[in-house]
């Protein structure tokens, strides 16, 4: 138990992704409301966002801005800064993730104009007809 | 404009022309078939020249702005990407040319905005086939996925619920690929694909390697809808206005797989553990032989024409996927070839829907009887394309599906061969079946079919030449796999 305490602790970041990734998996598959779906499906795409953003935390490390001058005479020390590239990545992921999102939105709009419900079920019930 | 970033250029004319399309396509519609037209002979004329390069001089790789790889962003044409952006080209424009003609009579005022999206997605598609970036891959592939949404939303009736199920999944399956690439990126440290293939090849990665590539498979079959992930993609493509299938159906499945197939061998490698391993092979080889079983016995099971069309699609999804986890040289050739094939052959099946859709409306198979003797180049064409689906030679889809049989023999993945030969057959079923309702049966008296006349020119003239396409490629097939194709294979093979 204790083993599995630590295992947790040392890599809490990593459970805290992949248990924000379940529940938005869960919302998008079990949710039968559209909504709950599309809301499932940015939880899940957080997680991965916060999964890449926590990967580039170092323990006391400053932001990567720094003093030309400085740089030139005693060179970088890559333990005082935080390496930029995984949150850079992450603005990209974002960008992406709200394009998809307002498609999404603009087709619930057309979908709801057209069957006046957004409950899966109902959707379902009246195509049958 | 010079031969070295000739390769740039395919990519961005497509691109600009879109924000034209979209501008002067507002004001006047006489812009839109010209620029969408124009941009892509453009294209099309300038990867052939890049293609001749890579032929001669072998590949090369292009730094966007200058910034040295592997920090900036690299673009790279090899023999493979080189066949693939020829082939996006050809049959972009090709079916452009018939789609221009449906999309002005099913989304009248809608034009403009549909050859916007159009055009990106074609750049999307260059875009997937050209980087060398695992994270730039993830952005394309959201390009080409965001534009598809579109394109399929714009369809009538219950279209918006499909495309709204393939964003769930689309985005499932890119999560998974993003979710991979991080797993790589936080071992290595690095995004570029030959970059990180170097690092690969000297350290241990272990479990977490193991996982991002079993996390870049997923999500790339589910882009790809491979079988038991194939949900979305039957009514997303025959709900989606026709224009759109056109290129969707025969470009997009086929694009997905070119990307495994670099996944697989250009960052990992042909001798990884992963790959190379009995159980997940056979198991993966296993998993293509239901799909390919399943897939077509669910085609069986329709009664619509494009319907039918797409659960064929996800059929070879399986062929191919098969064929390259076979790891063998011939079923790597096989699946090469068939991801040219294929293409052209879904291309010319859709061109041939999108002639019958402008004249009946609707393909319903009841709808087809005695169209033969109405619209005879349209099907003289259309039982082209079917008889390649099928395997006859002379015809191009005879020679891939002999490499992939031949791959899986020497494999002895004999469940596989089974598998391609049933499929065979029930394509036969299914293709005769159509031919014999639309040659012998009396038309039908509930629909005005005597005013059903052959198709406008403009769709009769890209199917005949894709139709024609089946064949020469057929023919050629010999110096087509010695020059290109064989080239074309990735390291190891």
């Amino acid at each position: 138990m204790d083993q599995f305490t630590a295992l947790i602790v040392a890599k809490y970041n990593y459970w805290i992704y992949v248990t924000l990734m379940m529940i938005g998996f869960y919302a998008m598959i079990g949710k039968k409301n559209l909504v709950k779906k599309l809301i499932g499906m940015n939880i899940f795409q957080t997680a991965i966002i916060l999964m890449f953003v926590s990967a580039g935390v170092k323990q006391g490390a400053r932001i990567p801005i720094l003093d030309k001058h400085h740089v030139m005479e005693h060179g970088v020390n890559v333990a005082e800064i935080v390496n930029p590239l995984p949150h850079v990545l992450m603005l990209t992921a974002i960008v992406v993730s709200v394009s998809v999102t307002g498609v999404a939105l603009a087709i619930l709009l057309r979908i709801y104009r057209e069957y006046g419900t957004l409950e899966e079920d109902e959707i379902l019930e009246k195509l049958e007809k | 404009m010079s031969a070295s970033n000739l390769h740039v250029y395919v990519m961005a004319a497509p691109l600009l022309t879109a924000f034209f399309v979209n501008l002067l396509g507002r004001i006047s519609k006489v812009w839109i078939a010209p620029l969408t037209i124009g941009s892509l002979a453009f294209s099309s004329f300038a990867s052939l020249i890049v293609m001749g390069r890579v032929i001669a001089y072998g590949g090369f790789s292009y730094t966007v702005g200058n910034w040295k790889a592997p920090y900036g962003i690299e673009l790279v044409v090899d023999h493979l990407s080189a066949v693939m952006l020829v082939l996006i080209s050809l049959v972009a424009l090709t079916g452009s040319i018939s789609a221009v003609k449906s999309v002005f009579q099913e989304l009248p005022d809608q034009e403009y905005l549909f050859f916007t999206l159009y055009l990106i997605l074609i750049t999307g598609l260059y875009g997937l086939v050209l980087t060398g970036d695992a994270f730039n891959l993830y952005v394309l592939l959201e390009i080409t996925s965001i534009t598809t949404y579109g394109l399929i939303a714009m369809g009538k009736g219950r279209a918006p619920l499909a495309s709204f199920n393939y964003i769930i999944m689309g985005s499932i399956g890119a999560s998974f690929y993003l979710l991979g690439v991080g797993y790589l990126y936080l071992m290595t440290g690095s995004l570029n694909m030959a970059d990180i293939a170097g690092m690969l090849q000297t350290m241990d990665g272990g479990a977490a390697i193991a996982t991002s590539l079993a996390f870049i498979l997923v999500g790339l079959w589910v882009k790809m809808a491979f079988f038991p992930l194939h949900g979305w993609l039957p009514n997303a493509y025959s709900l989606a206005p026709t224009g759109a299938a056109l290129v969707a159906a025969p470009l997009m499945t086929k694009v997905t797989i070119y990307l495994m197939v670099r996944v697989m061998f250009s960052i990992y490698s042909v001798d990884y553990l992963f790959i190379t391993h009995p159980i997940i092979q056979n198991g993966i080889v296993w998993v293509a032989a239901v799909a390919i079983i399943c897939a077509s016995a669910l085609a069986l099971a329709q009664r619509d024409l494009k319907r039918m069309l797409t659960y064929i699609i996800v059929a070879e999804v399986g062929y191919m996927v098969g064929g390259i986890w076979l790891v063998n040289s011939t079923g790597m050739t096989g699946a090469v070839l068939h991801i040219v094939n294929d293409a052209v052959m879904t291309l010319c099946l859709f061109l041939a829907a999108a002639a019958l859709v402008y004249r009946l409306g609707d393909l319903n198979f009841d709808n087809l009887q005695g169209i033969y003797r109405k619209m005879p180049v349209t099907m003289a064409a259309f039982t082209v394309g079917a008889f390649a689906m099928i395997g006859v030679p002379p015809t191009a889809g005879f020679f891939s599906k002999w490499y992939l049989i031949l791959g899986g023999i020497e494999a002895g993945q004999w469940i596989y061969v089974i598998a391609l030969l049933f499929s065979s057959l029930i394509n036969a079923v299914l293709f005769f079946r159509i031919i014999e309702i639309g040659y012998f049966f009396k038309e039908g008296e509930h629909h005005g079919h005597e005013k059903v006349a052959e198709a406008p020119l403009s769709m009769q003239v890209p199917l005949v030449i894709s139709a024609a396409a089946l064949i020469v490629i057929g023919l050629s097939t010999g110096p087509l796999v010695k020059t290109i194709i064989k080239l074309a294979l990735p390291a190891g093979f």
